[in-house]
């Protein structure tokens, strides 16, 4: 190429105290490239792009953009060379128009005082054409739909003049029709000479996407080439250190005629689940796949009463669920550990005790007084059940490593006379070695308490690894059930890719 | 930008009902008389609604705003009074400057420690009282006492009627004053940066951040423009009713409050407008004026008040959970 | 003492407990109280270490302290409520006025205690009725905690100058003013009150679940939807007992006073939320206990009563606890800037 790289990072160190949070790494991005940079949690890829942005200023290592070498790259400087941070949050502002949220960062840049409403009205039709996109330019942001949100924010950074544009996990708030649409855009932008560096963890999208991978593991670079030297068993095994499990869970043999622990009949959710039937056995661990959008959550939020909607026949070991709330769901034997374990699963100041009790109130205090001696004992015994990794139970859960945490919302559930344990998204956010450990935690007690576990994911690998049967479902059906031998990744893969492809044409 | 959003249609079409149904209760309500009286009585809260309503959109709210009004008014009355000074246009340039400083000392403490502005705003407005009372004294300042030119002010008129009986009516040159200043707000909120800005820090402070506004600037103009209308509207009071009374204003928070979530605006920020206000708070003021019309006991007022902002906030809150989903 | 139980963990004594519970910030306070007895002691010894002087705190620190503790419970789940004045206000004033109802033309100094035990159940079933009021319209219609409180404060102080007219209601039954005049055994009754609530509501908040709930629905209210806290209820709940104890503070101070009237306690509102925040409770929820809120309210009364001495105005007395109120918030958000 006659061009330098459009930027290129070289022997970039950053540490935070004591953790050394990227090690010597260089990656260089073309002009009109289609990088995928790939990682789990804690990979270093947040701290690379705050580099890239300006954020945070590297400990060692240089930056150079266009072959000129920056020094002192700060957010401004860095907006400046056309480098756009499209976060996961998005940073749009609901209340306002969309035509507002395109023009406010260039009328910002251009260090305007007055706002010339025609002006950025004809910039953002103008973007949103050269998108190819259609967009009500007065609707408010908040009215809009995740995709709707999405576009505008790419338009946003495109109006910026952005020659890159950095994408924090963009599909994960999108369904499979909205990614085909978010690809098509990322293809029109490199047709106009625009790079993007894709930050994800899933493999099917980097493989259809990008052009050229570097994997990340421990804040190095242990990875990197055109994407055709790759394939999803090669990333998975830079991404994690290991070979994939290939490994399966058996589950012990049952009377099909006995009780079933979850027996779900013709279970329609409001208009985003339809007729879903299906029946768990004690001791199984069942496996739910599908894209974001499928129907997977509101299911199992219909069956932990968060859901009034519900209609068809919900049985937990033969007695009738029909849960007007929560508590009459944990008081039925279901227990739920949520898709977001800070928002929606960890009282995070509290103690590992009060997070432990939580869920079994009545248990400790059946006429208000708390039985403080039981419920130290009784969590005494899930912190050593749960291997949990900590000072004692009177620590706060915020002090606790993801993995900790993670330990602590299911463990929860162990206190309670749970039968039935739905989790959703059981390791996201999790370090590889923890992982392993919260499976098999999952597993004996699937085999020992003879619970049912319902284990939503997007985790092809760990589900075709961890569970008996896995099904999938789209667009609120069930549409697949995998089992024994033909439970397999592939398998996972085809069915749910068939789904994308179907929606793209 | 249209002057008119669909809530602020809402709003309108609230008033205009509300209107006909006094009317026909009480015919009296329609007479000039009544109507000028009305229109008077909207000036001073309706200033200091313009200031609210900045805080609510930038996602605060201030129960200080008419300690700084008392303050702004004794200050400058009484300082009249000693030096025997008799201007316009110094006196009021005071008081809306003193408000505007006091309003610093809100964004200051609100910016820097990142607290809840309602407790800061309990704070401040404690301290203020607290030294405008125990400093400067608390004994009102009369008519007899009260500068000439600042009673002129007050009474100037720009129409003056004559009733049958002779006797005349005039509307306040004051209204005036409000419609140019309640416009001015209009124009920077939606064609200056500095006006976007605050909808956009309301709407989410951090996003604000990340495009590039310059959040502490934003705060404060916010509270400092908040502060100067209060001080303004509170000289402007005094030269009303013809009366500087430290005192003055104690409860007043409540109804500019419930005017300007009257008018639309949301508490979560990032939503309100200069239209709604303007109408939120003739009708709060119509409603109160008109108890009596409508042979309600004024006894009643306060929980009359209290009634519409639990409904005005009772509707906001569908309105911004629908909105949420 | 100790104990070591079956599994091997120590066993507090619910003293120890206390003190662990107590933390950092209760320590603090006790050092502020003794700081402000000893200077206002150095200051005007005779006058302040006088059994006069403390006799007529414990007379006045109750209704505050009592405020204090109400608005502390509105704070532990995130919200807040302003209507406690009105509420006290309110709760004088309807059992004032079924006092006026009861007596008829013999005048309340003929009312015995039943009418006056009467009168305290109408009070504060007032207070619960208003706290359940401001609970369904935050949990129920999801309105704003400030905004409702702001709006059901008005309407109940309308509701007082409704039922008053205007003016005081003055003249209750004596055995309403022993309330807040009398002692036991040389001890003013208020304070026993306060000191009875304060051990009562401690151990309300920190042994029993309905406590931990509400920490729990402050500290993350998703998070306790998820683990199935009926967040709702709760909410209602903790309102009903926040006015409740605004309720029993009105007629601590209509019987101290023996007149109920709209506008009494006005600035208590503002003392109530110091005290509050000054007592170690995070206005944004989860956080809060009652003995540092009664530490506050005692510190900040010796250092009222202190002022007062000094001949300092009632009004430069606002002021302070004005600029009290922001250097704690301030030191508060600086420690926790310096905790991150």
């Amino acid at each position: 190429m006659a061009f330098p790289p459009l930027i290129e990072l070289r022997g970039i160190s950053k540490r935070f105290g004591g953790v050394r949070a990227l090690d010597n790494v260089s990656m260089t991005i073309d002009r009109a490239q289609i990088r995928c940079l790939a990682g789990e949690n804690g990979s270093g890829k947040s701290t690379l792009i705050k580099i890239m942005s300006g954020v945070y200023q590297p400990d060692a290592g240089e930056i150079l953009i266009d072959g000129k070498a920056m020094d002192q790259l700060d957010p401004a400087i860095s907006i400046g060379q056309g480098v756009q941070v499209i976060y996961q949050d998005l940073s749009l502002f609901p209340t306002l128009k969309v035509v507002e949220n395109l023009f406010l960062n260039t009328f910002l840049r251009e260090r305007q005082k007055i706002v010339n409403w025609r002006r950025g009205r004809e910039m953002a039709r103008e973007v949103l054409d050269r998108l190819d996109v259609d967009l009500d330019l007065d609707a408010t942001v908040e009215t809009l739909p995740a995709a709707g949100r999405q576009i505008v924010a790419i338009a946003r950074a495109v109006l910026a003049e952005a020659r890159l544009i950095i994408m924090d996990e963009p599909t994960t708030a999108l369904t499979g029709r909205e990614v085909a649409r978010l690809f098509r855009i990322v293809r029109d932008l490199q047709q106009q000479g625009i790079a993007i560096l894709f930050v994800s963890h899933k493999m099917r999208e980097m493989l259809e996407i990008s052009e050229a991978l570097t994997v990340f593991r421990n804040g190095r670079k242990v990875a990197e080439g055109p994407i055709g030297e790759f394939d999803e068993r090669a990333i998975t095994r830079a991404m994690t250190g290991r070979d994939l499990n290939t490994g399966h869970f058996t589950a012990p043999a049952f009377d099909p005629q006995a009780t079933p622990r979850l027996l779900l009949e013709g279970v329609s959710v409001g208009d985003s689940v339809h007729d879903v039937s299906l029946r768990l056995m004690p001791g199984e661990v069942v496996g739910l796949s599908g894209l974001i959008g499928a129907g997977r959550t509101r299911l199992a939020k219909a069956i932990f009463g968060l859901r009034q909607d519900v209609t068809g026949r919900m049985e937990v070991d033969g007695r009738p669920l029909a849960p007007a709330s929560v508590s009459d769901a944990i008081r039925a034997g279901v227990a739920y550990v949520p898709e977001d374990r800070l928002s929606e699963g960890l009282f995070l100041n509290r103690s590992i005790r009060d997070n432990a009790i939580s869920a079994a109130m009545d248990r400790y205090a059946p006429r208000l007084w708390l039985n403080h001696m039981r419920a130290r004992s009784e969590t005494g015994k899930m912190f050593r059940d749960m291997q949990i990794a900590a000072p004692g139970t009177e620590v706060p859960v915020s002090t606790l490593s993801g993995g900790n945490q993670q330990r602590v919302v299911i463990g929860r559930w162990l206190m309670t006379d749970a039968r039935l344990l739905i989790l959703n998204g059981p390791t996201v956010g999790v370090d590889v070695g923890s992982k392993e450990q919260i499976h098999s935690i999952i597993h004996g007690l699937a085999h020992d308490k003879g619970l049912a576990v319902l284990m939503i994911s997007d985790d092809l690998p760990e589900l075709a690894a961890n569970c008996n049967r896995v099904f999938t479902m789209e667009d609120g059906r069930l549409t697949g059930e995998f089992s024994g031998d033909a439970l397999t990744e592939e398998a996972l893969e085809t069915a749910l890719a068939s789904v994308t492809r179907k929606e793209t044409a | 930008m249209k002057l008119f959003s669909n809530t602020d249609v809402v709003i309108a079409l609230i008033l205009v009902a509300a209107m006909v149904f006094i009317g026909l209760i009480n015919p009296a309500f329609w007479q000039l008389p009544n109507i000028f009286s009305l229109l008077k009585s909207n000036v001073v809260i309706g200033l200091m609604a313009l200031g609210v309503l900045l805080i609510m959109i930038s996602g605060g709210i201030d129960v200080s705003f008419t300690a700084f009004a008392v303050a702004a008014m004794y200050l400058v009355v009484r300082t009249m009074v000693a030096l025997d000074f008799d201007g316009v246009i110094i006196p009021f340039l005071c008081a809306t400057a003193i408000g505007a400083l006091l309003g610093l000392m809100n964004a200051g403490i609100i910016h820097k420690f990142h607290m809840i502005p309602l407790i800061v705003t309990l704070g401040t407005a404690s301290v203020v009282r607290g030294l405008v009372l125990g400093l400067v004294g608390t004994s009102n300042v009369n008519i007899n006492q009260m500068p000439e030119a600042l009673i002129e002010v007050g009474r100037a008129n720009i129409v003056t009627l004559e009733r049958a009986n002779g006797t005349t009516f005039g509307l306040s040159a004051m209204i005036v004053v409000y419609i140019v200043i309640a416009i001015s707000i209009h124009l920077i909120l939606t064609r200056t940066m500095i006006g976007r800005s605050v909808y956009a820090y309301g709407a989410d402070p951090e996003a604000a951040k990340r495009v590039g506004f310059k959040t502490g600037r934003t705060m404060i103009f916010v509270y400092c423009t908040a502060g100067a209308l209060a001080g303004f509207a509170g000289l402007l009071h005094s030269s009303m009713i013809w009366l500087a009374n430290p005192r003055d204003f104690v409860g007043l928070e409540l109804d500019v409050i419930a005017a300007v979530v009257l008018g639309g605006a949301s508490i979560f920020g990032g939503r309100g407008t200069v239209m709604g206000t303007v109408l939120g708070v003739f009708i709060l003021v119509m409603i109160q004026n008109s108890l009596i019309l409508m042979g309600i006991d004024t006894t009643w007022q306060r929980v009359v008040v209290g009634g519409m902002l639990i409904c005005a906030v009772a509707v906001t809150a569908l309105r911004d959970r629908r909105a949420l989903v | 003492m100790s104990q070591t139980n079956a599994t091997g963990t120590t066993e507090e004594s619910f003293g120890q407990r206390l003190i662990r519970a107590s933390s950092h910030t209760n320590i603090q306070l006790g050092v502020i109280c003794l700081l402000i007895l000893a200077t206002m002691t150095a200051l005007r010894p005779q006058m302040f270490m006088s059994s006069y002087n403390f006799e007529s705190m414990a007379f006045f620190m109750p209704e505050l302290g009592i405020l204090a503790i109400a608005m502390m419970i509105a704070m532990l789940t995130g919200g807040i409520d302003l209507s406690i004045v009105g509420v006290a206000n309110l709760a004088g004033i309807t059992a004032g006025t079924v006092f006026g109802y009861l007596a008829g033309e013999a005048g309340v100094g003929a009312l015995g205690s039943g009418a006056v035990i009467f009168g305290v159940g109408v009070g504060l079933l007032v207070g619960v009725l208003a706290g359940l009021v401001n609970g369904l319209l935050i949990s129920g219609l999801k309105i704003t905690p400030i905004l409702a409180t702001l709006g059901t404060g008005q309407v109940f102080i309308g509701l007082c100058l409704v039922l008053t007219g205007g003016p005081a209601i003055v003249g209750f039954p004596p055995a309403w003013t022993w309330l807040g005049n009398g002692k036991i055994a040389a001890i003013p009754v208020p304070f026993v009150l306060f000191v009875v609530l304060c051990v009562g509501l401690s151990l309300l908040l920190s042994r029993t679940s309905f406590g931990l709930r509400l920490k729990l629905i402050g500290t993350n209210p998703k998070a306790a939807i998820y683990t199935g806290i009926e967040k709702g209820r709760m909410i209602v709940f903790s309102y009903m007992l926040t006015g409740g104890l605004a309720a029993m503070a009105g007629i601590l101070l209509s019987a101290r006073t023996n007149a109920a009237k709209s506008d009494y306690g006005s600035s208590y509102l503002l003392q109530a939320v110091l005290i509050a925040v000054l007592g170690g409770t995070n206005p944004a929820g989860g956080k809060g206990n009652v003995l540092g809120v009664a530490l506050a309210v005692i510190s900040l009364t010796l250092l009222a009563s202190g002022l007062q001495m000094m001949r300092v105005s009632n009004h430069l007395i606002n002021f302070v606890w004005g600029a009290f109120l922001i250097v704690v918030i301030a030191l508060n958000a600086l420690r926790s800037r310096k905790g991150r």
